[in-house]
């Protein structure tokens, strides 16, 4: 058994018009850049991307240069600071790329349940607000919640601080954040990472994302990625 | 534009001093991240930062220190406290929805005399940022809006309804802003404090929604 390709072109061979993305990264924390890259030299086409942000000096932004999403479900998909905006922004201005704009902690319990086998659940988080619209509304001792669906992809791209050739996977610092769930939602999960060791070095005590969610490694060095470059 | 009263520093200075030792404390974007300059000393107070840590220390200034690993949820390079944990979002999430975060601050856009908060999206400007401000909102025990008392155009921030998209209902309890300090209680909207030099009626002339004004101290900095 050996997930490794060799550089993130082979890794993502066969993504497809259509294919439903999901990107892990918050801001510069573990984004999977260099996947993105390729995935924008590849020109796929009718994308829809799952990640925590776009336009946020992610590189997921470059996605829109060609116009390869069609849609995207993120938590923050505009700029804080109005001054610039982003590629992204300025196709939903136009009208050529949807928006389903989702609480962070509902995209990240959507995901998290569509890895688990949960099909939706109660949240609190948008009663009574835009994101409530449209949704079961039920009450629980006395407080009312909302149904929300889980999420699951055909691909997750996803970074990592080392992988070991089975697919084990552990993270550096706050680069967690949704790459850890998002590499148990899709059917094929694929990990660009800083340095790929032999199966037994890595620490089984200290192992994050265990190798049955991992599809595919690379190993590609971090990319420089900064807020609002 | 509003000048009168405390200055952005201040309103941090004091949204602090709502901090005990121990308390696990959510800082928003914007200005909700100047109250980790002034966090009392005697006191350990824990930060937790949405995208995936607890026990994050002050914000990093020098570049050449920039980790891209390592920020909070508003992209700024932080240092760790002793202490500290990594953890994913769905984990990070699960602290707040499952009430294990003591205080939230947030900033605001407007606040009615509920509490129901809007801080997300503003008139005129497509899509929107939600980020973790609506499960904050739903899911901190406590909820502080640190904000500016009116816009930069005078319209009031404190209603009786909000106009704005809400981030979530009856959730706030505490608003500070420049002008004054005010306790969100089952009878309305009650006037604890004055900033100095600011008096109790020029506050209740700002807001647009009743006030309950008894026993008003001045801003103790």
């Amino acid at each position: 058994m050996d997930k490794v390709f060799d550089s993130p072109a082979a890794a993502i061979h066969d993504v497809f018009d259509g294919a439903t993305i999901m990107f892990g990264g918050f801001v510069s924390a573990g984004s999977p850049t260099n996947l993105i890259l390729a995935l924008y030299e590849k020109e796929t086409k009718d994308l829809t991307g799952i990640a925590n942000n776009i336009g946020l000096g992610d590189k997921l932004d470059v996605l829109c240069e060609k116009k390869q999403l069609r849609k995207m479900i993120a938590s923050f998909a505009i700029r804080a600071s109005a001054k610039r905006q982003s590629l992204f922004e300025q196709l939903y201005a136009k009208g050529e790329v949807e928006l389903e704009l989702v609480p962070q902690g509902t995209l990240a319990e959507r995901i998290r349940a569509g890895g688990a086998g949960i099909p939706a659940f109660y949240t609190p988080t948008g009663v009574g607000t835009v994101v409530a619209e449209g949704k079961r509304v039920e009450c629980f001792d006395g407080r009312e919640y909302i149904l929300e669906r889980a999420l699951t992809a055909d691909f997750a791209f996803i970074r990592a601080h080392k992988a070991d050739h089975h697919g084990n996977l552990i993270y550096r610092r706050a680069s967690r954040n949704f790459n850890e769930i998002m590499a148990t939602a899709a059917r094929v999960t694929i990990a660009e990472v800083e340095e790929i060791v032999e199966p037994g070095e890595l620490d089984p005590e200290a192992i994050v994302t265990p190798a049955v969610y991992v599809d595919r490694i690379v190993k590609a060095p971090a990319y420089d990625v900064r807020w609002f470059n | 534009m509003t000048s009168a009263g405390l200055t952005r520093e201040l309103i941090a200075l004091r949204v602090a001093r709502e901090l005990r030792d121990g308390m696990v404390v959510n800082l928003g974007i914007g200005l909700p991240t100047l109250v980790a300059n002034f966090l009392p000393e005697d006191a350990t107070i824990v930060l937790h930062a949405e995208n995936g840590i607890l026990g994050y220390g002050g914000i990093v200034t020098d570049e050449a220190e920039f980790d891209q690993d390592l920020i909070n949820a508003g992209g700024q390079p932080v240092t760790l406290a002793p202490g500290a944990s990594f953890f994913d979002s769905a984990t990070s999430f699960a602290m707040i929805r499952g009430g294990h975060v003591d205080v939230t601050v947030l900033g605001g856009l407007q606040v009615s005399a509920q509490g129901d908060l809007a801080n997300w999206a503003v008139a005129g400007r497509g899509g929107g940022a939600i980020g973790g401000a609506m499960d904050l909102a739903a899911g901190a025990k406590r909820v502080i809006v640190a904000m500016e008392h009116t816009t930069r155009d005078g319209e009031p921030r404190i209603l009786e309804q909000c106009t704005y998209p809400l981030t979530a209902q009856r959730c706030v309890d505490l608003i500070v802003t420049n002008l004054a300090v005010i306790e969100v209680t089952g009878q309305g909207l009650a006037l604890r404090e004055v900033a100095p030099g600011v008096s109790a009626d020029e506050v209740r002339a700002a807001p647009a929604a009743r006030l309950i004004i008894e026993d008003v101290k001045v801003v103790d900095l």
